[in-house]
């Protein structure tokens, strides 16, 4: 390879590295929101129900 | 016409369009990419003068492509966003700037990397190189700016500003290697003229190309949506959105 792999290879290694954290970070982001909401719309079902109760008492 | 672009301007819409096309584009981005790489690594011939440490051209070349291209991107984003005051176009805007970052960061050290078998030296101060390296520092200003304000309006502002003032270091890099006597050779992909190079050797570049721009396509739209959601998060389309994709 005359010598140069090294280099090629390592190029191709770091191009590569941030083209996958470009890809995989909205999408871990994106999942983070999701986790929140969900949360969020538990917390407010619970709500719902305990008001509900207490204006059945 | 009109109606169009008010609805262009919708993120609700923008969102849900997207999530259509997606995976045809993270398809097409990925066959693109796999071909040219293949191509280019394993079937075009060696270079006469630089042997195989040629090969990072076809990661150097649509990088730097991409990294010029995104900034238009993210400064007539920001326009749109200043001019018309269109949320959406900020979120463009926010999202353009971190990857335009990584794509020009991806240029400089894929460059450095082919400069030290090619020139023997990892960095010199040549026009293209520095006026990339004021690229980075754009970029990365742009982003900071969006950290820096309490309100949206004010950051988004000043990274519009910041996006347009910036624009005149694309020409200068594209010129630099005609304008000035420098290390960095002169292009060899011309609108007017064939290209200097094997067709060989070009063709699996010219893939790689439109693969990196469907790459860049796919990671501004991701980013946009995530974007989208975080800020429409409390909108009661963000919690049917959430509730339909865990049934």
């Amino acid at each position: 390879m005359d010598g140069h792999g090294g280099y090629v290879w390592f190029a191709y290694l770091i191009a590569i590295l941030v083209m996958v954290w470009l890809v995989a970070g909205p999408l871990f982001r994106q999942s983070r929101v999701r986790q929140t909401v969900t949360r969020e719309l538990r917390r407010e079902t619970a709500r719902h129900h305990s008001a509900g109760e207490a204006g059945k008492e | 016409m009109w109606q169009w672009f008010h609805r262009l301007g919708s993120p609700r819409w923008f969102y849900q369009t997207s999530g259509k096309w997606l995976p045809w584009l993270a398809g097409i981005t990925f066959v693109l990419l796999l071909i040219g790489l293949v191509w280019g690594l394993g079937f075009a011939p060696r270079d006469a003068k630089q042997g195989n440490s040629f090969r990072i051209i076809y990661i150097h070349v649509p990088a730097s492509f991409l990294a010029l291209a995104g900034y238009y991107v993210m400064a007539i984003a920001g326009a749109v966003g200043l001019i018309w005051k269109m949320k959406l176009a900020d979120m463009v805007m926010k999202s353009a700037a971190p990857l335009g970052a990584a794509l020009t960061f991806v240029a400089l050290v894929t460059g450095a990397i082919w400069g030290k078998p090619t020139w023997g030296t990892y960095w010199v101060w040549d026009a293209r190189i520095t006026s990339m390296l004021v690229l980075l520092f754009l970029y990365m200003g742009v982003m900071a700016l969006q950290h820096s304000y309490t309100s949206v309006d004010a950051a988004n502002k000043a990274s519009a500003v910041l996006s347009l003032v910036g624009m005149v270091n694309i020409p200068i890099i594209y010129k630099s290697v005609d304008w000035w006597y420098t290390l960095h050779q002169p292009a060899t992909i011309k609108f007017t003229e064939a290209p200097t190079m094997h067709p060989d050797m070009f063709h699996p570049l010219l893939v790689m190309i439109v693969g990196f721009y469907c790459f860049y396509a796919l990671v501004l739209i991701l980013n946009t949506r995530s974007e989208i959601l975080h800020r429409e998060r409390r909108s009661s389309w963000v919690k049917d959105v959430v509730l339909q994709n865990q049934r």
